[in-house]
């Protein structure tokens, strides 16, 4: 059933991808498509967490967003209006990164104070509290099915939480990686995680494989293309290289912005026509994929754009900023009149 | 969990009514309410049991009052009263027509359709009326003239084309029914199977049946499947006392064991039936003069009678199943018994099958010019064969063999050698043997006896080895004649030892069995070497000749068994396994199979930007079996036990177990050059991760692990002294350059991760309220108000500071760190849904351009002296907040948030 039902898309992701390569290939030939990234983006909302953010997250389907921050807390906002929906606090210190499972039920989400929790979402009670890293968790991640969370560690280990048993032990500890883990990003059956230690590597599970990508450089966020073909990722050196999942060969090299110092996030649009990453000067940068060149450089403030967060179908950008979340859209909502949500 | 447990259960009978504890007790059902009625809502009225049960109706009547009602016999000239025949079912009530009342009233099947079967009843009836009828046996009359009638099923049967006599079945040709009716009861070999001379015979029948002429099946009588009705064995039927008094069985003896006598003779008709009858017999009545039968008086079962097996044997014609009529399985039987013409023995059977007979090879022809003596090959000869002469000089000879060092050790374990040794003792050459103690006419009568055993040992061995006992009987000399002749058994297994041994030319591996005793091993080894040269008397060589006799006989044994114990492999197997190097202890530690290739390649492809084979590499990696499951992918490894990366023992104290990594680590270090990027923290902590962790004396940290270790040390005895702070902080400095490992700090500082965190909680708590209140007064003061950033912890309590830096430490030791949060938005939580005028936009954003630009430089100069600040901690306290406010005093009026404000302000 299940290689059924992945025949198709895999031919799509095959032709995608063949189509890729070729318009990095021919990128002179090729007329190369605009999209809509370079028209402007609108500031449409302004979000006010407490405490700097740490992570901003779009859920699954792109109605809700996450943030996450040094308030300890956790909060839930509808994308639409902006609205507080919940609050979720029960970390001991700041909160690094969230996740929310496909069907908006359950959220996961890591913590300096070493562990993971898993949130049941309408009800804000922890379902589940995961302990076991050594260290600050820096990143955690849903699989496609939510039954395992990955969460990756500054101990240098990547943990697989069950969540459906009541095992309170991970699956398994991936501590391959050398350093801390700064990212961790799941497709299907692929693990993609980037260390401190320059490798960005990725587990094959159906495979049985262990690729390592060498970048030199401290990796601050790992991505997968939409079309699963591609890696992306990002690097204290200020580079943000596109490479092929396949053979590790670099497809991409986008430079401009600034990331010398601070755990920064990047991301690719929602149909891999952008690269986007977040800037120490208080930027979004925005590239072409194919092209490689600056398509727009989004003006976020004058701190550290700290994460960015590309909505899953619609050209919709969250960025944070210190303590707030901006949410960005390709048109301006003339109808909707200033609304001031307290929270 | 309940609902669970609830559904394991498999419930019987219907459930009590749950217990409502909210409802009133029910008040108990008085006396008098407690009536029973009928379905008609009749009363009822219970009379003892002895008394007939219910009462039949009103007060103990049968519907009225009385007692009873009356029937009325109305006739008129109209309506003529009917003659009424009066039937029981009038003087019953209902209920007793009901399924447990007296007269049960049920469907059954009517005259017509019933099937031929007697209806036990109506015979019954028949007897009855039989009995009383005038003349008695009136009956016999009837049952002779049976009318004419047939049960549907025979009625249905004729109208589809059926013959009395024939079988029921579709219509077969006449091979079949050939068959059908020969079965197997002609067969002309034992060997063949029955279809081959079946077909054979139809050969011979197939001139005068047509094709298109077809036949009735045989009929056949279908088993009875009666069920068993008493407590008797299987196929036991009892005596039927009517037979015997007839005096049918009498004669011969009732066969319990053949119940064709009775079931065949009633299904078919007696056609086997003796004539015999009305005579009675036996040995009560004694023989008559004219009777000639008295042979069969008393009856001999046998157990050959009995069946041994459950089941029987199957009938091989398939036609029928274990159902097959009793004549078609004793037809074959008899099939069987003529096949065979001797006489089988009681409890055996003829063989169904023929067993296959054994193939016997001719043995092979001789060549003409064969001569049957063997001759060894010449090389062969070379090597082993030791003459004879030699070898007994040898073992004369063996009594100036080594002389062995004593042993230092325990006094029980010295052997007689050592003990002399230690004694100071001469070597006794001349007792080596106890024969030489006994007197001339003693040890001639001994060594006659001896002789006489040797020979018959020696036959005996003949026996066994007839290749060997030629030279072990040279072996036996006269000097040892005890020994030898008790050492008989393990002659045998010096054979195998010394054809284990032979040849084996490394002796590298061989296991030391007698590492303890120096002398004794050494004896072995030579024992061994002479086994390899393949030296038959290689023990007896080899042995201490100062032992006593007992010694050496259990040297010997010892030694013979631990050379086959120990044996070599065979070249074969040896060249296919090889010995363990390590063997498995704490020694060894895990280290993983595949290990990360050299960096340096690699970093000159990175810098060449030639991302792809040089910069990938791929290793095996087996994931969890559960983390496949859950990610509903098949396990790619299946049956390994191995999680991760494949991993291998090896050898704890090997420098190169640990080089690859610390080459990597090197290797990364060089290439940050400074002018490629900025010197972060995280920067710094990798370097000084790398020193802590190569403890090797080939890298050349900048400061020494010891030292750094003292310090941390002083550090933690420190820390709550106030007067040697100032040093402390001096020491400090020189450890910035040098951090101990993470664990150390959690070793010291995780009990006061907590606290820690709650203090500065607190702190922040207070700053908000400071900044609150600050708020008012100087809104541009902004970025003042602390959290979790590093400048906040330095701002707070100067005591905490200790704690505090290591916490921050801790923070900033791996990986990037996180932008430091700006103070503006701790009060938080306010949203704003952003105007979306452009022109406010435009304005906006235009101002925010001017601010990133300063903004941008601003941080530039922050950074630097974050790096620096844990040199100039206290300066830089200082002077950030004073760069930080003066900072803010110029420009921080255009800060987003200073715009949200503005733009609730307009309405």
């Amino acid at each position: 059933m299940r290689t059924q039902g992945n025949s198709q898309p895999h031919l799509q992701r095959a032709a995608l991808r063949h189509t890729c390569r070729n318009r990095i290939r021919r990128r002179t030939r090729l007329p190369v498509c605009t999209a809509q990234l370079t028209k402007e983006l609108w500031l449409t909302i302004m979000l006010c967490h407490g405490g700097a953010v740490r992570a901003v997250r779009f859920n699954a389907d792109g109605n809700y967003l996450l943030s996450c921050g040094s308030d300890k807390s956790l909060k839930l906002w509808g994308v639409s209006r902006g609205t507080l929906l919940k609050t979720y606090s029960g970390h001991g210190y700041e909160v690094l990164d969230a996740d929310g499972s496909y069907d908006n039920s359950q959220l996961c989400s890591c913590s300096s104070d070493k562990s993971v929790i898993l949130w049941d979402v309408a009800s804000g009670q922890v379902i589940r509290k995961l302990r076991g890293h050594a260290g600050k968790v820096n990143c955690v991640q849903f699989n496609e099915e939510a039954t395992v969370i990955l969460s990756g560690s500054i101990d240098g280990t990547v943990r697989c939480w069950d969540t459906r048993s009541r095992r309170f032990e991970p699956i398994q500890v991936l501590d391959e990686a050398k350093d801390g883990i700064s990212s961790v990003k799941v497709v299907q059956h692929e693990l993609l995680t980037g260390s401190v230690d320059g490798r960005v590597r990725r587990y094959d599970l159906r495979m049985g494989q262990l690729h390592v990508d060498f970048i030199n450089s401290p990796i601050t966020c790992v991505c997968f293309s939409q079309d699963g073909q591609c890696t992306l990722s990002s690097s204290l050196d200020s580079v943000v290289r596109l490479l092929d999942k396949s053979t590790g060969e670099m497809l991409g090299e986008y430079t401009g912005h600034k990331m010398k110092s601070y755990k920064l996030d990047c991301c690719l649009s929602s149909k891999d026509t952008h690269v986007l990453s977040c800037s120490e000067d208080g930027h979004v940068y925005c590239w072409d994929l194919v092209e490689g060149s600056l398509s727009l450089k989004l003006p976020v403030g004058k701190a550290v754009v700290q994460s960015l967060s590309f909505h899953p179908t619609e050209t919709c950008l969250l960025t944070s900023m210190e303590g707030c979340v901006q949410v960005w859209a390709a048109e301006p909502e003339e109808t909707q009149d200033e609304v001031t949500m307290a929270t | 969990m309940a609902s669970d447990s609830e559904e394991d259960f498999v419930v019987y009978g219907t459930p009590l009514e749950p217990l409502d504890e909210d409802e009133p007790l029910k008040k108990p059902i008085p006396l008098h309410e407690q009536t029973v009625k009928d379905e008609k809502g009749r009363y009822q009225r219970f009379h003892g049991a002895f008394t007939g049960g219910f009462s039949a109706g009103y007060f103990n009547t049968v519907g009225s009052k009385e007692g009873w009602t009356p029937s009325t016999f109305i006739s008129s000239r109209q309506q003529k009263a009917e003659n009424h025949n009066a039937r029981p079912e009038d003087f019953m009530d209902e209920e007793d027509f009901s399924e447990h009342g007296i007269a049960p009233s049920q469907i059954t099947t009517s005259q017509e359709f019933s099937s031929g079967c007697r209806d036990e009843v109506r015979e019954k009836t028949r007897a009855v009326i039989s009995q009383m009828a005038l003349i008695p046996g009136d009956n016999l009359l009837e049952e002779l003239i049976t009318p004419a009638r047939l049960s549907i099923g025979v009625e249905l049967l004729r109208r589809m084309g059926w013959k009395e006599g024939q079988g029921i079945g579709p219509r077969v040709k006449r091979k079949l029914r050939q068959r059908q009716k020969e079965g197997g009861a002609r067969v002309y070999s034992c060997a063949l199977p029955h279809i081959g001379s079946e077909g054979s015979e139809d050969d011979d029948d197939e001139e005068f049946a047509p094709e298109n002429v077809t036949f009735a099946p045989v009929d056949v009588t279908p088993v009875d499947f009666s069920p068993r009705s008493g407590v008797q064995g299987l196929g036991y039927r009892g005596l039927n006392p009517g037979l015997a008094l007839l005096g049918h069985g009498a004669a011969e003896h009732i066969n319990l064991f053949n119940p064709e006598s009775e079931t065949r003779s009633q299904l078919f008709g007696n056609a086997q039936k003796t004539s015999r009858k009305g005579r009675i017999s036996g040995q009560a009545f004694g023989v008559g003069a004219l009777e000639d039968n008295d042979d069969d008086v008393y009856h001999k079962d046998s157990m050959t009678r009995y069946d041994t097996v459950l089941g029987g044997e199957e009938p091989g014609d398939g036609l029928y199943g274990w159902t097959a009529p009793q004549q078609y399985n004793n037809r074959r039987d008899t099939s069987k018994a003529l096949s065979y013409l001797g006489k089988i023995p009681e409890g055996f059977t003829v063989a169904l099958k023929h067993t296959k007979e054994k193939m016997i090879f001719p043995p092979p022809v001789l060549p003409p010019d064969f001569r049957p003596v063997h001759g060894f090959h010449p090389s062969l000869l070379g090597t082993t064969a030791v003459s004879p002469a030699l070898r007994q000089a040898l073992a004369t000879s063996r009594g100036h063999m080594v002389k062995e060092e004593p042993q230092q050790g325990g006094r029980h374990q010295l052997d007689s050698s050592q003990r002399r040794a230690l004694l100071g003792e001469d070597v006794l050459h001349s007792s080596s043997s106890v024969m030489e103690l006994l007197r001339p006419e003693d040890r001639q009568r001994l060594y006659n006896l001896h002789n006489d055993s040797k020979t018959t040992s020696a036959k005996c061995q003949n026996a066994i080895h007839p290749s060997g006992s030629v030279t072990r009987s040279t072996v036996v000399s006269l000097t040892q004649p005890l020994p030898q002749s008790c050492s008989t058994p393990s002659s045998s297994l010096q054979e195998d030892s010394l054809a284990s041994w032979r040849g084996v030319q490394s002796s590298t591996h061989t296991f030391r069995p007698f590492v303890k005793n120096p002398s004794k091993q050494a004896r072995y080894e030579q024992f061994l070497s002479r086994l390899k040269h393949g030296d038959k008397d290689a023990v007896e060589q080899s042995l201490d000749p100062g032992m006593t006799e007992w010694e050496r006989s259990r040297e010997r044994d010892e030694f013979v068994r631990a050379s086959i114990l120990y044996q070599p492999t065979s070249s074969s197997l040896s060249s296919r396994f090889t010995v363990a190097q390590h063997q498995e202890d704490d020694d060894a530690v895990e280290v993983c199979r595949d290990e990360e290739g050299a960096v340096d390649n690699k970093q000159a492809a990175v810098k060449m930007k030639m991302f792809g084979k040089l910069t990938r590499e791929m290793f095996e990696w087996h994931p969890d079996k559960l983390l496949c499951k859950r990610f509903n992918v098949p396990d790619a490894y299946p049956g390994s036990g191995v999680v991760g990366l494949p991993k291998v023992k090896r050898d704890k104290f090997s420098v190169f177990n640990f080089l690859n990594v610390t080459e990597s680590r090197e290797m990364t270090a060089p290439l940050k050059p400074p002018e490629m990027r900025k010197k972060s923290r995280w920067d710094v902590s990798e370097q000084e991760e790398l020193d802590k962790e190569d403890e090797l004396p080939t890298s050349a940290s900048t400061a020494s692990p010891n030292s750094i270790s003292d310090q941390t040390q002083a550090q933690k005895r420190k820390e709550d002294d106030k007067e040697e702070q100032q040093k402390e902080e001096e020491e400090e400095e020189e450890v910035v350059v040098s951090r101990p490992p993470m664990d150390l700090f959690k070793a010291i500082f995780a009990s006061s991760d907590d606290d820690s965190s709650s203090s500065e909680v607190e702190s922040e708590e207070e700053d908000t309220k400071e900044g609150e209140g600050k708020n008012d007064l100087h809104p541009l003061n902004l970025f003042n108000v602390p959290s979790t950033s590093v400048t906040s912890s330095i701002t707070s309590c100067s005591s905490q500071k200790t704690v505090v830096f290591s916490q921050t430490s801790m923070q900033e030791e791996f990986g990037p760190s996180l932008p430091p949060p700006s103070g503006t938005d701790t009060r938080g939580g306010a949203t704003s849904h952003y105007s979306s005028s452009t022109e406010d936009k435009q304005r906006k954003k235009n101002k925010e351009k001017k601010v990133k630009k300063k903004e941008g430089k601003h941080k530039k100069d922050k950074k630097k002296k974050k790096q620096k600040k844990h040199k100039h901690k206290e300066k830089h306290q200082k002077k950030s907040k004073e760069e930080e406010s003066s900072d803010e005093d110029s420009e921080g009026h255009v800060s987003t948030e200073e715009l949200l404000k503005r733009l609730k302000s307009i309405p």
